[in-house]
Order: structure tokens, then C-alpha cells, then sequence
């Protein structure tokens, strides 16, 4: 029972940082109806400004943790955004209006581009990150096996919900909210009503990328390390995500990302490790047998 | 105050618009008529730059718009309410209407809003229901009502009869004079329903094949022995 309730408690830190990242996929796809695969990549140069800065913060001698985080956040949030914003901008805005195919092969290009970038800038070897928020406490003890909660799980799953409530509202409730959806709609009517389309979808992209620098942050945080190569593994977790909670959903982003959080820690908790991803792509193709449009997706609305 | 001249466009491969020319002056009602096909729709959506026009002009109160992006075209003041309603189906009316007010200041939203829901009490009675689940007839005065919501000067209406029951397509084509006499806005309208279109307009086209194959006065149409032959009898 102690362990099981570990594994959830780790699964659920896992999950929120997919549930993250796979808002953004989500996005995009409700929107221009392509998969972003450059996004793992905007999640991973998350990561790099997050280590960069509190490295940066560290030298300059701001140590008090809830400011230095929150001027890493600031600051991840705003250059990744930079970067979701460009991505659209030079490799899928020009491509609108031809095949499907075309801004997807765009995307892998851009994902290829970002990953040997990263590399080249910053070498590739892991980068290690000094631990920023450490301890924690017992919750409770069975069995002779401790449960242990971190302040830094706390921490990331709190940011989590707050941001994940935040941002629905925003959809639901705003202006810019209600561009995203009517866009998600019809996008040639809602051009005819006024919307700028293309500055919506660029928002798409852009808040999209906040969020997935946010989970950068924790990932820095959670485990204390990042690599240029960590975006792609974790970008095809959190698409899987997208997909599972049903592609174009939001509330499916985000129970995709728990879900797929929570099968692997406790696929690898009692089963084995090196069978974690395959566990977490079966369960993936399984819902799309039965349920093509994924948990939370929306059929198909018949356009008269 | 809507002039267009010699306007070609296409969607691909297929030139639907064939050199077209068109005068709407303000206040006036025109009708476009025409067989399934002929490009009434395509110029109503190149009209609003989508698609863009491949050559000829558009203009708009003296101004060329021909290369305006869709946004900025509906900001000047001309709204469409689109062949097949496109009303957001997972929106509710009422954000239908909040979307359809982008273009116009906020100050006025208020306003509007009783304005449409005294015109149309039916939406107000189901503000909070979503797009998708109204009836035919509430969804094309849905997408009048969201049209009116910008304020525009000029407003395209694409087939707001198409599938109507008679009764509600007679309340329909009141409230299309309506808008036009009390709200002084100049109304272009595309309509297979001929007779009720031309009844109605004070001036009519024909279009057949990408062209303008005739024009003159809704009397003179209405009057016209090809018209009738073509769009009025056994219709």
C-alpha cells in the first residue's frame, strides 16, 4: 500500500509535466490541424534557459529560492515563447494552404534544426543542475517503507493545477480565448467576422511554448539534469498525451499527460523499466482501436 | 459604395469568377441569382478575400480592397453571413454574438446586443445554448444576428433561405427589409429562390458560368422572359 501510494505520487508529478506539454500539441492541432513536432524541442530549450538562468541567478547572488524561480519562469516562459513564435513564423506560416504533408515534414525539419542547434551551442554532454528545492517530508510509514513526499513534487504539481485552471479560464472566458476556439471552429468564418486568424494562431504557438517552458523548469528541477536530446523522448510522451486524451481537447491534454504519467512510473514499479514506453504506447493504440477520438475528444462535427 | 470589376478567381484548378462586374450603391437591396454553380457564392467569398482574387478590383467606398487580408476588409464595414449559416457549433449563442462583434468598438456591444435580441427574442431565449444544437431556421438568424453585432454598412447574405421551412423563409426575407430600411444597411444578396429575391431587390444580376449575363431592375428581372424560362417556372 506505501508503495503504491509513492508510485502515485511520483505518477502524478510525471504527469503534470506531460499534461504541460502536451497543451501545447493539442493547441496547434485544434487549431491549423497540424502535429507540432518541433514542440519537444521548445520543451527542451525550456529546460537549457531554465539551467542557464538559475546558474546565471547563482553567480549574481539571488539565492532566495521563490524569487530566483520565479525570474527563471519569467524568463524560460518569454524566450521559449520567442521560439514557438519563430517556428510558426518561418516554418509553417508560409506553408499554409498547401498539402497536409508539407508543414509536418517542415515540422521534423525544425525539430532536427532545434535539437543539433542546442548542441552545438551547448555541447553534448548533460548539463548538471545543483538540486534548487530540496527535502521534503515522510507522509507516512507501512510495512517497514516510507513515503516520500518533496517539496519540489508539491511544488510542480501545485504550479500544475494552478496554471492548467488559470489557462482554462483564459480559453474559456477572454477574447483571445474565444479567437482560439472560434478559430478551432471555422477558421474562414471567423476571419469573416473580424479575427485575425493569423495572429491567433500565432498565439497558439506562442502560449503553447510558455507552457512548455514551464514544464522545462520542472524537469530541470525534478531531476537535476537536462541534454539536447531530452525533447524528443518526452515530446512523443506528451503528443501521445494529446492523443489519448483526444487530439484538439484541452481538458484531454490534460488528463492524457496524467494518464501517461501514471502508466509509466507504475508500469516500471511493478513490471519492468525497459518496457515503461512500450507499456505507454500500447495503452495508446488500444484507445485508439476503441475510442479513435480519444477519452475527452469531441466526434467529428457534420458541417452542413 | 461596393464596386467590382472585372474580378477573376478560383479555387484551384477551377476558375469560378470570369471577369465580373458588379455595382452596389448604398442603401440599395441587389439581388445575385443563377443556377447551382454559376460563382454567386465565390464572389460573396472573394468579395471578403477568401479566396483572393486573382485579377480585376474591389473596391470599397472609393478604397481598393482587392488585396486586403480578410480581417481588415470586415473591419471597413461589410459582414457576410456565409452559404451554410457556419454558425460555431460547440459555442453558445451568445459567444456566437461576442465573436461576431469583433470588429465593432466595445462601448457599443451592450447596445447591440438588446438590439439583436429584440429583433430576434429567440436567440435571448437560448443565449446559452451552443450554436450546434439550434434548428435551421435559429441558426440563420443566428448568423444574420452575428453578422448585425459588427455594425457593418454593407452585408452579404449567401442563400438565407436555403432550407427553410416557407413560413420561416416569409419571416426571413422581412427581417432582410427590416435591416435594410431601419438600419440603413445596403444589403447584397445571393439567392436560388429567385422570385423572393427579386420581389424584393431594388436591382438584380444574373449570373450563369462565372459571368454577369444579365441585369436590370427586380421588376424588369422578375418581367424578363429568359429569367422566367431559367429560374422561376417549375422551380
Amino acid at each position: 500500500m506505501a508503495y503504491f501510494l509513492q508510485q502515485l505520487i511520483n505518477g502524478i508529478t510525471l504527469g503534470a509535466i506531460y499534461g504541460l506539454i502536451a497543451i501545447g500539441y493539442t493547441m496547434v492541432y485544434g487549431i491549423i490541424g497540424m502535429i507540432n513536432f518541433a514542440h519537444g524541442e521548445i520543451y527542451m530549450i525550456g529546460a537549457f534557459i531554465s539551467v542557464i538562468c538559475f546558474t546565471a541567478l547563482g553567480l549574481l547572488g539571488i539565492t532566495w529560492v521563490p524569487l530566483a524561480l520565479l525570474i527563471v519562469l519569467v524568463i524560460a516562459m518569454v524566450f521559449t515563447a520567442v521560439y514557438g513564435w519563430t517556428v510558426e513564423r518561418i516554418a509553417y506560416r508560409p506553408l499554409r494552404g498547401s498539402s497536409r504533408l508539407a508543414p509536418l515534414i517542415s515540422a521534423i525539419g525544425m525539430s532536427i534544426f532545434l535539437q543539433n542547434d542546442v548542441q552545438l551551442l551547448q555541447g553534448a554532454r548533460i548539463k548538471p543542475l545543483q538540486p534548487v528545492i530540496e527535502g521534503g517530508f515522510i507522509l507516512t510509514e507501512m510495512d517497514g517503507f516510507a513515503v516520500h513526499l518533496g517539496y519540489i513534487q508539491i511544488f510542480i504539481v501545485f504550479l500544475t493545477v494552478v496554471l492548467m485552471a488559470l489557462f482554462s479560464v483564459f480559453i474559456a472566458r477572454t477574447d483571445i480565448g474565444r479567437a482560439q476556439r472560434a478559430c478551432e471552429q471555422d477558421r474562414t468564418m471567423a476571419g469573416l467576422l473580424g479575427v485575425n486568424v493569423d495572429r491567433t494562431i500565432s498565439l497558439a504557438f506562442v502560449m503553447g511554448a510558455a507552457l512548455a517552458a514551464v514544464a522545462g523548469t520542472m524537469v530541470v528541477l525534478y531531476y537535476g539534469v537536462v541534454h539536447f536530446y531530452i525533447g524528443f523522448l518526452a515530446g512523443i510522451k506528451a503528443f501521445t498525451a494529446a492523443v489519448l486524451g483526444g487530439i484538439g481537447s484541452l481538458p484531454g491534454a490534460m488528463l492524457g499527460g496524467l494518464l501517461i504519467g501514471l502508466i509509466e512510473v507504475f508500469w516500471s514499479a511493478y513490471f519492468t523499466i525497459e518496457y515503461k514506453d512500450v507499456a505507454a504506447y500500447s495503452i495508446l493504440v488500444l484507445v485508439l482501436i476503441f475510442r479513435p477520438t480519444g477519452l475527452l475528444g469531441k466526434p467529428e462535427v457534420e458541417k452542413v | 459604395m461596393l464596386k467590382v470589376s472585372g474580378l477573376r478567381a478560383a479555387y484551384g484548378p477551377v476558375e469560378a469568377l470570369q471577369g465580373v462586374d458588379v455595382d452596389v450603391d448604398a442603401g440599395e437591396i441587389v439581388a445575385l441569382i443563377g443556377a447551382n454553380g454559376a460563382g454567386k457564392s465565390t464572389l460573396l467569398m472573394t468579395i471578403c478575400g477568401a479566396p483572393r482574387a486573382r485579377s480585376g478590383r474591389i473596391e470599397f467606398d472609393g478604397r481598393d480592397i482587392t488585396r486586403l487580408p480578410t480581417f481588415e476588409i470586415v473591419r471597413l464595414g461589410i459582414a457576410q453571413v456565409p452559404e451554410g449559416r457556419r454558425v460555431f457549433p460547440h459555442m453558445t449563442v451568445l459567444e456566437n454574438l461576442q465573436i461576431g462583434a469583433t470588429p465593432a468598438e466595445d462601448s457599443y456591444f451592450d447596445d447591440d446586443l438588446d438590439r439583436v435580441f429584440a429583433m430576434f427574442p429567440i436567440l435571448e431565449e437560448r443565449r446559452h445554448q451552443s450554436g450546434g444544437t439550434l434548428s435551421g431556421g435559429e441558426q440563420q438568424v443566428l448568423a444574420i444576428a452575428r453578422a448585425l453585432m459588427s455594425r457593418p454598412r454593407l452585408l452579404l447574405l449567401d442563400e438565407p433561405s436555403l432550407g427553410l421551412a416557407p413560413l420561416v423563409m416569409k419571416r426571413i426575407f422581412e427581417i432582410i427589409k427590416e435591416i435594410n430600411e431601419s438600419q440603413e444597411v445596403t444589403i447584397f444578396l445571393v439567392e436560388q429562390n429567385a422570385y423572393h429575391a427579386l420581389r424584393l431587390a431594388d436591382r438584380g444580376y444574373v449570373m450563369a458560368n462565372g459571368r454577369i449575363v444579365l441585369k436590370g431592375t427586380g421588376a424588369e428581372l422578375l418581367a424578363d422572359e429568359g429569367v422566367r424560362k431559367a429560374y422561376l417556372e417549375g422551380g
